[in-house]
């Protein structure tokens, strides 16, 4: 009885985030309010959508019948440009990334390389893949080649940035110790950062390998070749069984893509 | 013979690591660096290699002086100073035999060393080296394999793969066990007496640093306040170097093994300094 009573007088909550509590209230009012304004505010035609839920509905009753067979020679053709569009854009771009990535690590690179890695990378980031396959279609016409500078282009901001914060966060007494042998610069990276960052530049590859495959199919559509043209010629014809076809293959390469990516990460490590 | 005169460090923080220390360690000496945390043990041990760069002062090793090299100059002269670190600082996913060969980096190029083709008396020497430190056939192990004192052999093996005049030794048995701190400083003392190497150890334990050293050395707050025979170090010594404390455990005793273990944190600054250093 009298543990009960104590237990009772000393109740505890957490602190709250924010401390006063009209500031807090206020806050979760306004949000509330915003939300269902925002809501409200998105303009919804009713019939638009009965009328579209029936294309929708031809659609996906593509993917009941699949028609791999008519189309087949475009199909292959198109994954065997995204395929090798994928393999050359990640290798590329892997040897891009790494000096980048040099660059970009603090640990290493004096400042004003420091600051210029860092401005490449996020430049590389600001960029939507389709808004660079734009671009770069603009510049070189259709086809592959603007698709493979974009995906190098993406690699780049995307490596560089991840394996640069691997190096910021590798053991420096590793790295002193190379440089206590009287070894070079060179060979300080060789033995001293590149052991450590070895796994993660793997992983980080092959995982590139398969965003890079996906993001080909997407920047067919603007016209940078693979995959994604043919996809797009497909919904031009109003052949959703060929989309439909080309849609299934896509999504087992990935699958695969992603499962034996994994197992190879896993080995590395 | 390592020649120290008046060595300061000052860092960017405004810490005076060094206050103008000036020490001669002449070949073949074993001499142990005592003294508390933030003493300026560890960046006393890393200006003399110019890990860490000093304010003033002037190293001289062997005739040659250090500061003043310019970084070509500095590379060769690291060559004859093998260090030996706390935590082993071993690069974990390499192999023994790599981490032993990586001693010879500043004396093959990069092509040969990238792809490990090292000179045949390179690897001769490397496997002596092992063989020497007990560790023969783990050659192949990685480094993250072994156990601590395992990885301390092979610290021992790539700094003197360098064929050092001089080793830097950083607290070498702070990551140890008792037994195995014994070892290896047994292993240290035999290798330099073999190879007449002057040593500096940096150490926090007394005893052992009397057990093992020749000369003892002690600093506070960046400056030497002992410097003599480990046999002369008494309570009233150890409390001008660490201050006041009840050291009558401390102190070896004949024919006694006392165990003294203290606490080590001899980081902040030289740390940042170190990353910075790393351009």
């Amino acid at each position: 009885m009298t543990t009960a009573a104590i237990d009772r007088a000393r109740r505890w909550r957490p602190p709250p985030l924010i401390a006063n509590p009209v500031l807090r209230w206020a806050l979760l009012l306004g949000a509330v309010v915003y939300l269902a304004l925002a809501v409200s505010g998105i303009p919804v035609n009713w019939e638009r959508v009965s009328e579209g839920l029936e294309r929708g509905g031809r659609f996906l009753a593509g993917f009941l019948y699949p028609d791999f067979s008519s189309r087949f020679g475009e199909i292959f053709e198109g994954f065997v440009e995204s395929l090798v569009m994928t393999v050359v854009a990640t290798v590329l771009g892997l040897l891009v990334s790494i000096p980048v990535a040099l660059g970009a690590a603090r640990n290493l690179a004096p400042l004003p390389v420091y600051y210029f890695c860092r401005g490449l990378i996020a430049l590389s980031r600001t960029f939507q893949e389709i808004i660079v396959a734009i671009l770069f279609v603009a510049m070189f016409g259709f086809g592959p080649f603007a698709g493979v500078l974009t995906l190098v282009f993406g690699t780049v901001g995307f490596l560089s940035k991840l394996l640069a914060e691997d190096i910021e966060d590798i053991d420096r007494s590793q790295v002193e110790a190379i440089r206590a042998t009287g070894g070079s610069w060179f060979q300080l990276l060789n033995y001293g950062v590149q052991p450590q960052v070895m796994p993660r530049l793997i992983g980080l590859s092959l995982y590139r390998l398969d965003i890079n495959f996906r993001e080909s199919a997407v920047i067919g559509i603007v016209g940078a070749g693979g995959i994604g043209a043919t996809l797009n010629t497909a919904f031009d014809r109003y052949e959703y069984d060929v989309a439909a076809a080309i849609l299934l293959v896509i999504i087992v390469i990935v699958m695969i893509a992603e499962y034996s990516s994994s197992a190879i990460r896993r080995w590395v490590q | 013979m390592l020649v120290i005169e008046g060595l300061a460090k000052q860092y960017p923080t405004g810490d005076r690591a060094l206050k103008g220390v000036s020490l001669t360690v002449p070949k073949g000496q074993i001499m142990a660096l005592i003294g508390p945390s933030g003493a300026g043990k560890s960046t006393l041990i890393r200006c003399v290699n110019r890990l860490v760069e000093p304010t003033a002062g002037r190293v001289t090793l062997d005739g040659q002086p250090i500061t003043g090299l310019s970084r070509r100059g500095l590379r060769q002269a690291r060559r004859k100073m093998g260090m030996i670190f706390q935590e082993f600082a071993l690069v974990e996913r390499l192999t023994v035999m790599e981490n032993v060969l990586s001693g010879r980096l500043g004396y093959v190029g990069f092509w040969r060393s990238w792809f490990r083709r090292f000179p045949e008396a390179d690897v001769a020497a490397a496997f002596a080296l092992l063989d020497r430190v007990g560790l023969a056939g783990f050659e192949d192990k990685r480094a993250d394999a072994l156990s601590g004192g395992q990885r301390q052999r092979v610290g021992i093996a790539r700094a003197l793969l360098q064929h050092p005049s001089l080793l830097l030794v950083d607290e070498p048995t702070a990551s140890l066990d008792p037994k195995t701190s014994r070892q290896i400083m047994r292993l240290l003392q035999e290798l330099c007496r073999e190879r007449g190497l002057a040593a500096i150890i940096n150490i926090h334990d007394v005893a052992l640093a009397q057990m093992f050293a020749e000369r003892i050395v002690g600093l506070r707050s960046g400056e030497i306040v002992y410097d003599g025979p480990p046999d002369d170090v008494s309570a009233d010594i150890l409390t001008r170097i660490y201050g006041e404390e009840d050291w009558s455990q401390t102190i070896r005793l004949p024919d006694e093994d006392g165990e003294p273990e203290m606490p080590h944190a001899d980081a902040g600054a030289v740390n940042r300094e170190r990353l910075a250093g790393l351009t």
